[in-house]
């Protein structure tokens, strides 16, 4: 009879804090610069060169520990992990061992069968290594220290997952987190938000773990989702064939204390930890923890609550926003800056906004049309001055030639007539040049009145305001 | 406590250094010499004691996050023995 | 003019009896005619600094400062921009810092003048100066013998007054150990007085950078100058900059002197003993009070600090791969051999075993035993000096159980280790101490210095200073010229 497995799944995800400097030096902590164009001295590792702790980086740790409800310990300590490899200056990376400035926490996620608790066992702050490029030259590796040095902290997850679709969860649960919290740019591309999953398979209804294998820098949703599938499905073949799976990551592993794994620089290396001299403990007080509280943002769960009851946007539609940092900052935005009802904002972000985004392959970050810009649009809709139709087009106008709303609207004479007069104007004029069929009408044909409408709408080129339309229409034509 | 030969050269891996062959004897003489010195330490009775990392028992100073610094692009790959243009260079690494 | 302290050059450069270009031009022939005998310095500059001889002689004009015109040497580990940085290593053999350490900026600053840079054990790792890649120190007393170390270039050339002033830096006696065997003055601050920033790391959590120079008085107007909070070290202690008040009269009423009889009666040298003893009858004809004192753990000390020095050390030193800066090795077409043989080729012998040592300490199995052990006598170390502390205000006990011995004579680098025995307690507590010269041998190995070590409480360096000034009022032994060098 065929085995039934069962995955153990833990991650550990590396999240770069979205400082100005680095963690330990005055240096720039961007993305994208040329080569070798962020190192300070202490980056580059020269001698004499001594870290100093980045508050910041300090306060975005803790926010994160209480987003996930985590214990946040009165003292953080830092710690040398000692390696060597071209792209780490020091000979080591300081990161934390005994002391990690965040404890355990936990957080829910949605699964098929309902929700559930995975617990974290800590988080703590590291310095990120450099670039090692191996493409450039065939002799050669060159080495790029420009991200060595900046912020990064590991949140480290409990081996609670027992799918692919759990992993996931629990990293966009993480991801949304940190992107709210604003302590993460969330690009993933970049390498903002990296993740390492440790998977095990073993027989359904046994309690003891198997051995683990580490799949690193995992940088996407889906990659992980199908790496993680593949890792286990790689390790169920080898256990129904009666092998083994190898730890690859383990330092000691006793049965095989000779073999020491060449794939990875860091399998062969006892890093030696301990406390790093060139600093002091770290005191994190409870008034620090308490200022941090007040930084803590709305999180989607009640961020969808707030849309729906107080906003009357439908549930679907709140949470597409909620999830998703940039659409929020975006409709939030809005909201503040246009008159538009909240449920037409939505509809349209959701409708003819992000059809626009997708049409041109953009996220809502890179969008030609700022929150601003997109506001202006709302309040014309919402005015009445343009109908969803016109303000499609207008959206594509303003993406092409970065004009506001109202520009185009004026340049093209766009606006909604909306003028009774003019409205009435053309109405006695159809009603002169069509008498058949205002008699055939008014003698009871009722399908009569879209002829109309249809008439008006085509000499105004849709530009005549409807619903006055249909009204002055009514008027004229039930009232002779 | 004191070290053989093939301790020896796992010490010189972690310490990323050579030990030539006709030294062997006598390097590996000379540490444990130092660990059998070091072995005093386990005298003392320091069941109820917290271990001291530090004499300045002061608290640690923290850094505004403020770029105070600016690139020493050309400074620093002039200090390397290898380096091009925009980066430093080793060789070949094979991952 | 080459035998006084700071305050009578200052003198003399206030009131134009002699103007900084000349005062600097006297010395700097003298470390042109005496470096090729005592070989204390690696780097002598080309020629006098115009730009700094300028600063100083306006600072002068407009009546600023005891230290303005002042030459002096650093010890090769504190970083200068432009001015090769060694370490006494083949390492550094030719690296040029970008950047000034804290310490040369404020003395800098302050207006002294720098001439060159001093002649080291590797890394300041050693007591013999012996462990250096530019050569072995003669000390200025007899150039057959060590000067000390690791600071046995500064001590030396302060000895033959081919500058007033050194800085120099102590781990593990790395200021005391050289400063007593050359006959002169030096003072380890407490750990955290002065910035380690630009200062080649050795062991982190015990590196302190101080003075050596002729009196306790010219010791401290320059530690004045190079104390105070940096914020460029996290470990620099938050206290403001401390300055020091020179005493207005030699008595000692009042002072507790705590003296480990123990440590002295050990001593195996009779001059060692004979002159510690009379150092300490002086102090107490000044007026102090003689308190005998225990430091129950102190015997520990040697082998706590050869866990924790070297632990630090592997670390510190792991940057030197041969990739950024420093040497490189030829004709290697792997990594781990670039690494391997760069690291080989670059450091001495000390200071591969030292590294072997650490790596060993810190690895898997043995961090608890050995490595956190250590830490834990070390408090235990630090605790009896609170202890004594709140019976004495000032213990006062040998620096080294040897005058200068010959080089080549200890082949055995734990017999050297174990002459750091007097040093290394307080080393591992942080605590402010001193060396000052107290008299000389008079045996069959000629007329050498001797020094009496005073250890302060944390932050209470104005102590042993007052102490050591007091003393020095009275005694002219800091001032004994080798007749070489006079």
């Amino acid at each position: 009879m065929k085995q039934d497995w069962e995955m153990v799944i833990g991650l550990e995800i590396h999240v770069r804090l979205d400082t100005e400097s680095k963690l330990f030096s005055g240096m720039k902590a961007s993305y994208g610069s040329s080569p070798n164009s962020q190192v300070s001295f202490l980056d580059a590792g020269l001698p004499g060169t001594l870290p100093v702790i980045n508050q910041k980086a300090l306060e975005y740790a803790i926010r994160f520990g209480l987003s996930v409800d985590a214990t946040i310990p009165p003292v953080t300590i830092f710690a040398r992990k000692n390696y060597f490899y071209p792209d780490l200056p020091k000979g080591y990376q300081i990161s934390q061992m005994d002391h990690p400035i965040v404890g355990k926490g936990h957080l829910m996620i949605q699964t098929d069968a309902g929700e559930k608790r995975i617990d974290i066992t800590r988080a703590h702050l590291e310095e990120d290594a450099g670039k090692s490029i191996h493409d450039k030259y065939d002799q050669y590796s060159a080495i790029d220290l420009n991200r060595a040095g900046t912020p990064l902290i590991e949140v480290v997850s409990e081996p609670q997952m027992s799918n692919a679709k759990e992993a996931v969860a629990f990293m966009r649960e993480i991801y949304t987190r940190v992107t709210h919290l604003g302590i993460c740019d969330g690009n993933l591309q970049e390498g903002s938000f990296r993740c390492d999953a440790n998977v095990s398979v073993r027989p359904k209804g046994q309690t003891t773990l198997g051995t683990r294998a580490e799949i690193k820098n995992l940088n996407s949703f889906r990659f992980i989702e199908k790496a993680i599938n593949h890792e286990a499905k790689r390790q169920i073949k080898r256990l129904e064939a009666g092998e083994k799976v190898v730890q690859e990551t383990r330092l000691y592993d006793a049965d095989k204390d000779q073999t020491r794994s060449m794939r990875s620089k860091e399998d062969a290396n006892d890093y030696r930890y301990f406390p790093d001299p060139d600093q002091l403990p770290i005191t994190i007080s409870a008034a620090m923890i308490e200022a941090q509280k007040a930084h803590l943002p709305e999180f989607p769960a009640s961020k969808i609550k707030r849309y729906t009851t107080e906003l009357g946007i439908k549930a679907d539609d709140a949470t597409i926003i909620a999830n998703d940092i940039a659409m929020v900052k975006f409709f939030e935005y809005s909201l503040a800056h246009s008159k538009a009802a909240p449920d037409l904002n939505a509809k349209f972000l959701l409708g003819e906004f992000s059809a626009l985004l997708n049409a041109h392959s953009q996220s809502i970050d890179n969008s030609q049309i700022d929150a601003d810009a997109y506001s202006g649009l709302l309040d014309e809709l919402q005015a009445g001055t343009v109908s969803r139709k016109v303000a499609k087009q207008i959206l594509d106008d303003m993406w092409a030639s970065g004009k506001s709303a109202a520009q185009i609207i004026d340049e093209q004479d766009l606006g909604q007539i909306s003028d009774s007069s003019a409205l009435t104007a053309l109405i006695d004029e159809l009603i002169n040049d069509h008498p058949e069929q205002v008699a055939s009408y008014r003698s009871g044909n009722d399908k009569m009145f879209n002829f109309f409408v249809g008439q008006i709408m085509k000499k105004t080129k849709g530009q005549a305001n409807p619903v006055q339309t249909k009204q002055l229409l009514e008027d004229k034509l039930n009232n002779e | 406590m004191s070290i053989n030969r093939k301790e020896l050269e796992e010490i010189a891996s972690l310490a990323q250094l050579n030990i030539p062959e006709q030294q062997v004897n006598e390097i590996t003489a000379s540490l444990n010499q130092v660990m059998a010195m070091i072995e005093h330490i386990n005298q003392a009775d320091t069941a109820a004691v917290e271990p001291m990392s530090h004499p300045n028992d002061g608290h640690q100073i923290t850094r505004q996050d403020v770029v105070t610094d600016h690139s020493h692009k050309s400074t620093l790959l002039a200090l390397a023995a290898h380096a091009d243009a925009d980066h430093y260079l080793v060789p070949k690494v094979i991952e | 003019m080459i035998n006084l302290t700071i305050r009578q050059m200052a003198g003399l450069l206030a009131e134009k009896s002699i103007s900084v270009q000349e005062l600097n031009g006297v010395f700097y022939d003298r470390c042109r005619a005496h470096n090729a005998s005592t070989n204390a310095l690696i780097t002598l500059n080309d020629e006098l600094n115009a730009a700094e001889i300028l600063h100083a002689q306006q600072a002068i004009d407009v009546g600023n400062h005891w230290l303005a015109g002042i030459p002096l040497v650093h010890k090769d580990l504190f970083c200068t921009q432009g001015i090769k940085t060694t370490c006494g290593s083949n390492m550094l053999a030719n690296f040029i810092s970008p950047y000034n350490a804290t310490v040369v900026d404020r003395l800098g600053q302050a207006g002294m003048v720098s001439l060159g840079k001093a002649n080291m054990d590797e890394f300041a790792m050693g007591s013999s100066n012996e462990h250096s890649a530019f050569g072995p120190v003669g000390n200025p007393w007899d150039l057959t013998r060590v000067p000390g170390g690791s600071s046995g270039g500064s001590a030396a050339a302060v000895a033959a007054r081919m500058v007033p002033v050194a800085t120099g830096s102590d781990t593990g006696g790395s200021i005391r150990q050289p400063a007593a065997l050359c006959g002169i003055t030096g003072i380890k601050p407490s750990y955290g007085r002065v910035s380690r920033y630009g200062m080649v790391a050795f062991a982190s959590s015990l590196d302190q950078a101080g003075v050596m120079a002729v009196s306790a008085d010219d010791c401290a107007l320059v530690l004045s100058a190079m104390s105070g909070h940096d914020p460029l070290d996290s470990t620099s202690a938050h206290a403001s900059t401390w300055a020091w008040e020179k005493p207005q009269d030699t008595e000692l009423k009042d002072l507790k002197v705590g003296v480990t009889r123990a440590w002295i009666d050990a001593l195996e040298d009779p001059d060692i003993k004979q002159r510690t003893w009379q150092a300490i009858e002086q102090l107490q004809d000044q007026g102090a009070q003689i308190i005998d004192i225990e430091l129950p753990h102190a015997d520990l000390a040697v082998s706590a600090y050869y866990v924790l020095a070297p632990a630090e050390c592997s670390s510190n030193l792991s940057r030197f791969d041969g990739v950024r800066f420093g040497h490189q090795a030829e004709g290697v077409n792997d990594l781990e051999s670039l690494y391997r043989q760069s690291r080989t080729e670059g450091f001495g012998e000390e200071v591969k075993k030292r590294i072997m040592i650490g790596a060993w300490a810190l690895s898997s199995g043995y961090y608890d035993a050995y490595y956190l052990q250590a830490q834990k006598v070390r408090r235990l170390i630090s605790n009896d000096f609170k202890q004594a502390f709140a019976q004495v205000d000032v213990i006062a006990c040998p620096v080294s159980p040897e005058t200068a011995f010959e080089h080549g004579a200890k082949a055995d680098g734990v017999s050297m280790y174990q002459a750091d025995q007097f040093t290394l307690p307080a080393s591992l507590a942080g605590l402010p101490c001193l060396s000052m010269p107290i008299g000389f041998s008079q045996g069959q190995n000629g007329r050498l210095p001797i020094g009496l070590q005073l250890v302060g409480r944390y932050f209470d360096e104005q102590t042993i200073l007052s102490v050591a000034d007091k003393y020095q009022q009275t005694t002219d032994h800091h001032l004994q010229l080798p007749e070489a060098f006079q």
